[in-house]
């Protein structure tokens, strides 16, 4: 009996070995591919560690010019500008909505919740042909203006989703406290309300930043002058060719990556508890 | 933010005898507004445009921009669309991968998240986290490191291949030598190696909520399921299954959604939009609209056909989680 339970237990630890090393290989393989020099990548017998790990494809994306004229830290300044006035707008637009849907009872209110859902549902690939038709005639077509206000609309109906749960979770009686004692609706919001809602604020920001961050199609198509690219589309630009620099592709990955899985991991919890809402009973 | 402070207190309204006779409190829908004002110009104006679009002929930028007239042909893009072999080749791959996918991304998915559930607390805390990994890697990066993986001299998985005992190789595959083979070059391989990229990426999703899921069971029903000697597999399908059937609803649901659109990676793999025999819908569409000579009515007839397909699996969706939010 007990050698039968020695024999699970490993069993299962093996299971899950097998599991921890498929979904955590290809990370480990990008950043190790990123530190060997070029003869350890293009060898035809693989190492799994970096014999000789060097920095040289991090310098080189980093100083040099990946297209003529422009280098790896214009693309990632651009997807930082980008991202981050997505993340601004689209959480102060969600927070004033969150309030909403939260505080109050009011008509249409289940409407617009309904509305959010579906929302969320539309194929966004299906909009790139509209979208690109409105960015045209704002003359906003290869501007990084284009690729903010689409983000901001992308992001946007998630973000409420998920702050009104937020919201909703600051006890009511604080602002009622508050509003007995003199104070104004802007001053409960802005003293009460706010300090206890910006976690969630943090964390619905890092979501539109990943959004934002990660989006390829939307960025491939309004942008034409390769100094305003955004890192996504740098990539598929230099790594399309047919002599792929690997090492250099893997660095400009990882610095692509990186933040993302960073990010992720502090708010990772949210998500679950956002998309499959309401579903799992605690 | 203005009207805040001019608008009246509610909770000390509430107490007052004239309550009945209470204006419409506006505050609501003036927060409401920015929102609903994005969401209806970048997510509905654009889908009622998407429509409009595919009843014209505009192959001209100058068309997109107004400077020269749209002429209307009716259903003729659509007709175009149905009526070419080609797009039933495209339609046919994508549900067929959209279902092959969602099914192995939620058995594996359910699978893991069985197994977190009976592992030992830094056991599951350390797999937990190689597949928060998987999941946090962005599509692009992941679709290019799996290419790397893939590469025809110096890639792992030609390794592995030349490394297979010549004769055995020979006996399987018909071939000793792997460097040089393009991993990518027959459509079946391509969408094989696409699955693997897809799932890869997807079934984490589905572990972490099975996971979330299970947690919220009481424990003692799976134990007196097993004391009166049910295995796995009975105690699985007649008292985990059921209880989480509404979660399960949703992962579902919610991967058809993702597995039909699957654009990013498809790009990646593929290395843009001229190879046509890996097209799915969304590609098609984007590569009939964009790849010169632009046809964007086309394209976005077969953005709409896209649409609807989802639009069918979004009612579900919606039906599931109105449901419990009702219960």
């Amino acid at each position: 009996m007990k050698r039968a339970a020695v024999v699970k237990r490993v069993a299962l630890n093996g299971a899950g070995l097998l599991v921890a090393l498929f979904a955590a290989f290809p990370v480990y393989w990008m950043i190790s591919t990123s530190l060997k020099p070029n003869r350890e990548i293009f060898s035809t017998t693989p190492r799994p560690v970096p014999a000789n790990p060097t920095l040289e494809h991090y310098r080189e994306i980093l100083t040099g010019d990946l297209i003529p004229g422009v280098t790896f830290v214009d693309f990632f300044l651009n997807s930082v500008l980008v991202a981050a006035a997505t993340v601004l707008l689209s959480g102060l637009v969600a927070l004033l909505a969150a309030t909403a849907v939260a505080r109050f009872r009011f008509r249409l209110r289940t409407s617009f919740l309904i509305m959010l859902l579906v929302v969320q549902m539309i194929p966004l690939e299906a909009l790139v042909i509209p979208l690109f038709l409105m960015i045209q005639r704002l003359g906003l077509y290869n501007t990084l203006p284009s690729l903010i206000l689409t983000y901001l609309g992308f992001s946007l109906p998630f973000a409420v989703w998920m702050l009104r749960g937020f919201v909703a979770a600051v006890p009511k009686e604080l602002e009622e406290a508050a509003a007995i004692d003199g104070a104004s609706r802007a001053q409960t919001f802005r003293r009460i309300l706010f300090p206890l809602v910006a976690p969630g604020l943090v964390a619905t920001s890092i979501f539109s930043f990943i959004t934002a961050w990660n989006e390829l199609i939307f960025a491939l198509t309004f942008i034409n002058d390769q100094d305003r690219y955004t890192l996504p589309v740098a990539m598929t630009f230099f790594f399309g060719r047919d002599d792929t620099a690997w090492g250099s592709v893997m660095a400009a990955s990882t610095l692509l990556t990186v933040p993302v899985i960073i990010f992720f991991v502090l708010v990772q919890r949210r998500m679950v508890s956002g998309l499959v809402a309401g579903a799992v009973k605690g | 933010m203005t009207t805040l402070t001019e608008a009246p207190e509610a909770s000390a309204a509430r107490e007052t005898p004239a309550r009945r006779r209470r204006p419409v409190d506006r505050l609501p829908y003036l927060l409401l507004l920015p929102c609903l004002v994005i969401i209806a110009v970048l997510l509905l104006w654009p889908l009622g445009q998407v429509v409009t679009m595919s009843f014209f002929k505009l192959d001209n930028v100058r068309q997109l921009r107004g400077d020269r007239e749209w002429p209307w042909v009716g259903l003729a893009n659509y007709t175009e669309i149905l009526g070419d072999p080609f797009f039933h080749t495209v339609l046919r791959n994508t549900v067929l991968f959209a279902l092959a996918n969602v099914l192995l991304t939620m058995v594996l998915g359910t699978l893991v998240g069985l197994l977190l559930n009976r592992l030992s607390a830094r056991m599951a805390t350390f797999v937990g986290t190689c597949v928060m990994l998987a999941w946090a890697t962005p599509a692009l990066t992941g679709a290019i490191v799996w290419k790397w993986i893939f590469d025809d001299t110096s890639g792992l998985v030609t390794w592995l291949f030349n490394a297979l005992p010549d004769g055995l190789s020979t006996a399987l595959f018909g071939r000793a030598d792997w460097t040089g083979y393009g991993w990518f070059n027959s459509p079946l391989l391509f969408f094989a190696i696409l699955t693997l990229v897809v799932v890869w990426h997807s079934f984490p999703f589905i572990a972490v909520s099975v996971l979330a899921g299970l947690k919220s069971v009481p424990s003692e029903l799976h134990e007196a399921a097993r004391v009166d000697g049910a295995g796995p597999w009975k105690v699985f399908w007649k008292v985990t299954f059921p209880l989480l059937r509404p979660v399960f609803g949703i992962l579902i649901v919610l991967s058809t959604i993702w597995d039909f659109k699957v654009f990013t990676q498809q790009f990646a793999l593929a290395g843009g939009t001229q190879d046509r025999t890996t097209y799915m819908l969304s590609i098609y569409s984007y590569a009939s609209a964009f790849s010169p000579p632009p046809k964007y009515g086309l394209g976005a007839a077969i953005a709409v056909i896209l649409t609807l397909i989802l639009l069918v699996v979004t009612g579900f969706y919606v039906r599931m989680v109105l449901r419990q939010e009702e219960s």
